[in-house]
């Protein structure tokens, strides 16, 4: 029954697309005011997602195993939670999800944005139906999440079990807010482009879209970060896996695309970089959702290998491409007056270096992912694009980057003159003889680890420095950059000083180290609603005594029948001891892995402080506004 | 004349995009290394089930005669659902089963093959895993088709229908 309702919405929210887009051309044509039919209908097409949506949540937490979404990606004694994150934890769920976010955001846009001129908002509302079309055909024609099957089984097939965790319930969601919000600013763009309507006014405006999908992106992308760690039990935050660097290419051009703002917003110059980019950052949140679910590559976002599917985004992605290049090339009017009169030191200069580092990042990602692709399709040769890659080609310009990031915003705009000179120089001096000395005492001797701990803490102490001598002036800017300091100093303290030991031991066993010795106690079984957990009980005693005691689980789901490890992280402010477990076929030993990783749960609490800079500018907006 | 060019450039740029992604649309995406088939087999020496003899490999595979090395183990689920077939083969007589205990016990090997009944004509030992590794093989089970030392056809996983009609294809 919420199946019935949940697709019939889905028909009548393609029929209010036909209806908007009607009373908006001839609203376009015809009279001055804006008419509220139209905000009225993209309410009710909004309302239709939302019904829709919930009747495939409700499908989901009735079992109702006729709906085949439900029966593929759901088991009747999964907990409450998991069978409503069950909803879009697979293709049609997530596609649904994306619509619901692309109809709530123009209707939130149509609301706030009631001082900007008429035909701007209806050439916005029209961009943003094509993609909505786009996306209602898709879903009900290739991924229709309401499919009846006949005889109704008895049972689901159950959601893969290391989808079943609270960051991962919740990260879907909240991506999605920054990957699709990004709709908007490609939307409002190309409408703007079209209307010659950039302006100061405009950027204002924009910005604060810009800054919500920035922040939820950001957001978004820690969760996925903090699941794999606590539940992939490999001990990385990170691994440059295709899916992850998807949602850091639109993290990246939106980012640049937020710096860029601010220039158009105080001086109405570098307006193809914000048209460009606001096109690159929706089109590059469609290249992901392209790349990850058509199957072209092989991840854990990519729940169905249907070529149709695949084909079909290919062909809508290339088709607003294709729109947004008609837009720019024949719309847009240069109206920059002063580009190429930047004066070297100043605040547009800054930033506009921010511009390139940051599009050289971009691009070795966007390289490292679909260079693989390239190299298959034309020589047939696979190759894999591992860690080494990125980290050689990004490490050392993030150099140069955190000094530009410690500098830049303390130049004025137009024309600058550094102030405080000496204590920038100090700063400087500082910095090194601090890293030098963590270098040493840890008898680590990289030149480029010196280094860019130098800058690292450079950027650390500077930004922390203007907290004091700023005060409030730019306070949300300077939070970000703080965090963003703390972030980098967290990931290079992490990658130095990680520590592993990797052994196999019996119930009762010893291993002995030089600093410490783990002792495996026992094990217990424990029934779970839907998993056996085996837990261990390891006793780890460091030299000076400190007793610490782990228990890493291996939990054998009933359905799907699969084992997964789950990880027992002991956190304090310093450090992470991590540790899982691992059956050895057919022996009574078991294989442990146990690593001590220093100031991980700062690298979750800097990028939390960089989202919350980003905030801080939205609420400082709204205030002034 | 530049703002011409370029438009034309992306364009193109894009439409070769395009066409390198949707041809790799219709790549399979799961990889599968290149088998390469007529390699010699490997050499080894180890033991026998049961027995505890010592063996060496070129004792075992004479030239113009068909082998199926079979990789199994006790503790291997689906080296039960190919069991059927392996015993349908032994009973052919222009083929041999070699079976390739892999990391298992004695006795629990032992008590697998007395209820499971016995399809190999003898069972060498790989208690630490090292000859199955230097016959390439990825886990248990696996097999490997032998004619005139060299390995003809690997089939990774268990037998199934069509494994087993294209084993008894080639050794007609």
């Amino acid at each position: 029954m919420a199946s019935l309702i949940g697709f019939y919405s889905l028909i009548f929210g393609l029929c209010l697309s036909f209806i908007i887009i009607f009373y908006s051309v001839r609203n376009f044509k015809d009279s001055m005011v804006f008419d509220n039919k139209i905000i009225f209908s993209t309410f009710l097409q909004f309302f239709f997602v939302i019904v829709s949506f919930l009747g495939l949540i409700l499908s989901f937490v009735y079992s109702d195993f006729s709906n085949e979404t439900v029966f593929n990606n759901s088991h009747t004694t999964k907990p409450l939670f998991y069978k409503i994150s069950g909803t879009w934890g697979n293709h049609e769920g997530s596609l649904l999800l994306w619509l619901l976010v692309l109809t709530l955001f123009i209707f939130l846009f149509l609301i706030k944005s009631k001082d900007q001129s008429k035909k701007y908002r209806i050439l916005t509302l029209l961009f943003q139906q094509v993609i909505i079309m786009g996306f209602f055909i898709f879903l009900i024609k290739t991924s229709n999440p309401f499919n009846y099957i006949f005889p109704i089984p008895k049972e689901g097939l159950g959601l893969n079990p290391i989808l079943q965790d609270p960051a991962l319930a919740i990260h879907p969601p909240i991506l999605y807010l920054g990957y699709v919000g990004s709709s908007i600013i490609f939307s409002s763009t190309l409408a703007a482009t079209s209307l010659n309507y950039i302006s100061k006014e405009w950027a204002k405006h924009l910005k604060q879209w810009v800054l919500i999908s920035w922040i939820f992106l950001t957001l978004g992308i820690l969760l996925g970060s903090v699941w794999a760690y606590y539940e992939l039990g490999w001990g990385g935050f990170w691994f440059w896996d295709p899916v992850e660097n998807v949602s850091l290419m639109p993290w990246l051009a939106l980012t640049t695309l937020l710096h860029c703002i601010l220039v158009l917003e105080k001086r109405l110059t570098l307006t193809s970089w914000v048209v460009i980019l606001s096109i690159s950052t929706f089109t590059l949140s469609m290249c992901g959702t392209f790349l990850v679910r058509s199957g072209i590559l092989n991840s854990i976002h990519t729940f169905a290998n249907d070529p149709e599917r695949g084909l079909f985004i290919l062909i809508f992605l290339f088709c607003l491409i294709f729109l947004s290049l008609f837009i720019f090339f024949f719309f847009h009017k240069n109206n920059d007056k002063n580009v190429d009169s930047f004066f070297w030191l100043s605040k547009e200069t800054s930033i506009l270096v921010n511009n390139w580092f940051m599009m050289y990042f971009l691009s070795v990602v966007l390289i490292g992912t679909v260079y693989p692709i390239f190299l298959e399709v034309i020589s047939s040769e696979k190759i894999s694009v591992g860690p080494p890659f990125y980290n050689k080609l990004i490490i050392p310009f993030l150099i140069p980057f955190l000094l530009a990031m410690a500098i830049g915003p303390k130049l004025k705009w137009i024309k600058s003159d550094l102030q405080d000179k000496k204590y920038l120089i100090l700063f400087f001096i500082i910095s090194f003889l601090l890293s030098i000395f963590i270098i040493k005492i840890l008898n680590i001797n990289f030149l480029l680890n010196t280094i860019l701990v130098t800058s690292a803490f450079y950027l650390f102490f500077i930004t922390l420095r203007d907290f004091f001598t700023k005060k409030f002036k730019n306070l949300s800017q300077n939070i970000s950059h703080f965090g963003f300091s703390l972030l980098i100093l967290s990931i290079l303290f992490n990658n130095i000083f990680s520590n592993e030991i990797i052994t196999n031991l019996k119930v009762g066993e010893t291993f002995q180290s030089e600093k410490f010795k783990i002792n495996f106690e026992n094990i217990e079984k424990r029934n779970d609603q839907n998993f056996l957990a085996i837990i261990g009980k390891l006793k780890i005693e460091s030299l000076n005594g400190n007793i610490e005691t782990l228990r890493p689980e291996i939990r054998i789901y009933n359905q799907p029948n699969i084992t997964t490890s789950e990880a027992d992280i002991k956190t304090n402010l310093l450090t992470d001891k991590f540790m899982t477990m691992n059956f050895i076929q057919n022996q009574d030993y078991f294989n442990i892995r146990y690593q001590v990783k220093p100031f991980m749960i700062w690298i979750w609490f800097s990028v939390l402080i960089i989202s919350f800079g980003g905030l801080l500018s939205l609420l400082q907006k709204r205030y002034e506004n | 004349m530049r703002i011409k060019i370029l438009p034309l450039f992306l364009v193109i740029s894009f439409l070769f995009i395009f066409f390198i992604f949707f041809k790799g649309l219709q790549n399979s995406n799961i990889y599968s290394p290149d088998i390469n088939n007529e390699k010699d087999i490997p050499f080894f020496e180890t033991k026998i089930l049961n027995t505890n003899d010592k063996v060496n490999s070129k004792e075992i595979f004479i030239s113009d005669k068909f082998y199926l090395l079979n990789v199994w183990a006790s503790w291997c689920i689906p080296c039960k659902d190919e069991h059927p077939y392996l015993m349908d083969l032994s009973v052919q007589n222009n083929i041999e089963i070699i079976g390739l205990n892999y990391k298992d016990n004695d006795k629990n090997a032992k008590n697998f093959l007395k209820n499971m009944d016995n399809p190999y004509k003898v069972i060498f030992l790989d208690k630490d895993g090292t000859i199955a590794i230097e016959w390439g093989a990825y886990g248990v089970p696996e097999s490997f088709l032998i004619y005139n030392k060299r390995v003809i056809k690997k089939i990774i996983g268990p037998l199934n229908k069509n494994s087993y009609s294209e084993i008894i294809n080639l050794i007609k």
